[in-house]
């Protein structure tokens, strides 16, 4: 039968089936992180059970974590409270553990590519919804409840009944100034934020295929807002070259029993989906949201749709733009904005930072703009030093933070305060979602740089050098 | 045994038809601090709940003594965002055992299904149709038969099944969660792992 990579991954992963029920689900890799994990542990604790696999599932502090002084005691007892929780859970239950300090410390769909934990053809779980991240790399890799977690640690398997199938094609090439983040912001765009619910997704065409790794995360990263549990690449030679020689990568005769599998992992000629969409990269110029979820996002030059174009109800709609405080027909650009966030899962690597450096270069940040520059992992911190970005930033006038989630949910002290407007490389924009009160544009690092200098929502394009624009 | 047993449920409901409840607004963030599963129902829906000085914002249904009840009628789309399983055990908390709405995001519903509060898929219609009721009268019961898979407008007898697989309905029939399963098929999954290399 022909298959596609979706179903060569997980069909290969099913211990049983149960009958008119779900799958029993083997997991690979467990990425565990201080907030979801707690009260999983603790229901191991009340049911006598021992974590069957510990080798297989690592440990980060990145949620909770403070993205200044971070060798000082966390201030916030409640959050040093989890972050304990989290270290005396791996201790007790032998696991590995990259807390606060440790150098291998970031946010975790960071620090599992960047440590070969990543790799393709696994399952990949974690108690974090943006876990369809690793899909970049031809895993399935998904979200799962506390629940789920407490199963893994349990038995290194889940529950799940199999999701249908959806392809995604985007054909072409992007236009200049476009970045992943405005592929998979126009994606949703169109899907809404429920279109791709019950479905898992392989996105696939020319504009993925030329994609670099970081870029492949960030559109991957992002499947969870068009409401796929998961979306994933088929794994190439890129693929190979990024995870080659990282810490839990395979090595000799493993690498290359492993390498004869990756190679069988993409969809079958005539394979069949649920469901299959193309799009054309020449439509896509650079996004920005103006609602409060990540479907509603347009091309900047756009201004805000009226109530009646738009799919929905129209009281809901209506509730979101006067949440935002915008009206119906307004223009983004010249909205003046007061905050920038450039980091978490979706754009805190280095690729993110070297394009945000790229606009900011020689200019100044604008004084009415708040910047918090936090990047996903102490090895992309190292880089942006290494490769002189650090110099650019200071330059223009902005710091770099520590490592962590950061503003992208707030749970930190990196709160934009009530009414305040954030133009943010994150993911979401719920009401509240960056603080209570906050409003936030969802955009591509080059998007965030603009308005970091000028103030202001602005084209990028207008702050780009044309050779830049290739790349 | 995890959970409460789930068989039938006869209860007036809370309306809420806003369509994409996300689970930032069913928790916020800064509320999933704990390290044990407790007090959640006291922040559901915090911010649409409580002005910034923790005064209850008096047009939000929770405030309104006029709706109550063990069911949540939702908009469509409900739960969407984050993998939070918070926001499951806020609505549990609070003391809500059913949630309906015409479309659930992925991994709330599964939340749900992994606690004991039973999501309840519905027709677009049959969602209008009980937000109406429950406007025109907020004392409308409606009755939610899990073994028959049905939801019954009493007053009327209007009703629609839903769908929900045999092993999840048995589990919520039963009250037994995933891990007792999983525990009694621990050999198939050992020799299973034997052959999985890491």
């Amino acid at each position: 039968m022909k298959k596609t990579l979706f179903d060569k991954v997980w069909d290969s992963h099913v211990v049983k089936h149960v009958e008119d029920g779900p799958d029993v689900l083997f997991i690979d890799r467990h990425l565990v992180h201080e907030v979801t994990s707690p009260v999983a542990f603790l229901g191991l604790k009340n049911r006598g059970i021992r974590v069957l696999h510990p080798e297989r599932t690592f440990a980060t502090a990145d949620h909770n974590t403070p993205t200044i002084n971070q060798h000082l005691p966390v201030a916030d007892p409640l959050s040093a409270n989890q972050l304990k929780a989290l270290e005396e859970n791996a201790k007790e239950y032998g696991i590995s553990h990259w807390g606060l300090g440790h150098k291998k410390n970031g946010i975790v769909h960071v620090v599992g590519p960047e440590y070969g934990i990543t790799q393709p053809g696994a399952t990949i779980v974690c108690g974090d919804s943006h876990t369809s991240t690793h899909g970049a790399f031809g895993a399935i890799a998904f979200g799962i409840g506390t629940s789920e977690v407490e199963m893994v640690l349990a038995t290194q398997c889940i529950m799940q009944p199999k999701p249908k199938k959806m392809r995604i094609n985007v054909k072409g090439s992007l236009n200049f100034g476009v970045t992943p983040k405005d592929v998979a912001l126009y994606i949703i765009s169109k899907l809404t934020t429920s279109g791709a619910t019950g479905y898992f997704v392989e996105y696939a065409g020319d504009v993925f295929e030329n994609m670099t790794m970081e870029g492949r995360m960030t559109v991957c990263n992002l499947s969870i807002e068009m409401g796929a549990r998961g979306g994933m690449i088929a794994p190439d030679e890129k693929t190979f070259d990024y995870i080659k020689g990282r810490e839990f990568t395979p090595t000799g005769a493993a690498w290359d029993k492993a390498m004869a599998y990756w190679e069988t992992l993409h969809t079958d000629p005539d394979a069949e989906f649920d469901k299959e969409l193309s799009f054309d990269a020449s439509d896509i110029e650079p996004m920005i949201t103006y609602g409060t979820n990540p479907g509603m996002g347009m091309g900047i030059s756009k201004s805000i749709p009226k109530a009646e174009q738009v799919e929905g109800g129209v009281s809901t709609y209506k509730k979101s733009l006067g949440y935002m405080s915008f009206n119906e027909g307004d223009d983004m650009i010249g909205k003046p904005i007061d905050f920038v966030f450039i980091g978490s899962c979706t754009n805190g690597r280095i690729e993110d930072f070297r394009a945000f450096a790229s606009i900011i270069k020689g200019r100044q940040k604008a004084p009415n703009v708040t910047a918090w520059l936090v990047p996903g992992s102490h090895q992309v911190e190292a880089a942006i030093k290494e490769e002189g970005l650090l110099a650019i930033i200071h330059e223009a006038g902005f710091e770099l933070r520590e490592p962590g989630c950061s503003a992208c949910l707030a749970m930190n002290d990196d709160k934009v305060p009530a009414g305040k407007l954030a133009v943010s490389t994150s993911n979401r924009n719920f009401e509240g979602r960056q603080g209570p009160g906050s409003r936030t544009l969802l955009a591509s690092p080059l998007v965030a740089a603009a308005a970091a200098v000028t103030g202001k929502v602005t084209d990028p394009r207008e702050l780009m050098e044309k050779l830049v624009a290739s790349s | 045994m995890a959970y409460d047993k789930f068989e039938i449920l006869t209860s007036t409901a809370v309306p809420l038809p806003i369509e994409n409840v996300d689970t930032d607004q069913i928790i916020p963030a800064r509320f999933l601090k704990a390290t044990e599963r407790k007090g959640f129902g006291d922040n559901l829906f915090r911010d649409w709940r409580y002005n910034n000085d923790n005064s209850p914002k008096t047009d939000f249904v929770l405030n309104d003594s006029t709706y109550s009840g063990k069911i949540l009628v939702g908009g469509r789309n409900f739960g969407s965002g984050s993998s939070r399983e918070h926001a499951a055990w806020a609505v549990y908390d609070y003391g809500f055992r059913c949630v309906i709405s015409s479309f659930f995001a992925d991994i709330f519903k599964g939340n749900c299904l992994n606690i004991g509060v039973l999501p309840v898929q519905v027709s677009a219609d049959f969602s209008n149709k009980l937000f109406s009721e429950i406007e025109k009268d907020p004392k409308t019961v409606i009755e939610v038969n899990l073994q028959e898979q049905t939801v019954t407008l009493l007053a009327t007898g209007e009703k629609e099944s839903f769908d929900i697989n045999g092993y999840k309905k048995d589990n919520m029939l039963n009250g037994f969660d995933d891990i007792d399963y999983l525990v009694n098929v621990k050999s198939d999954i050992v020799e299973f792992a034997k052959n999985t290399p890491l």
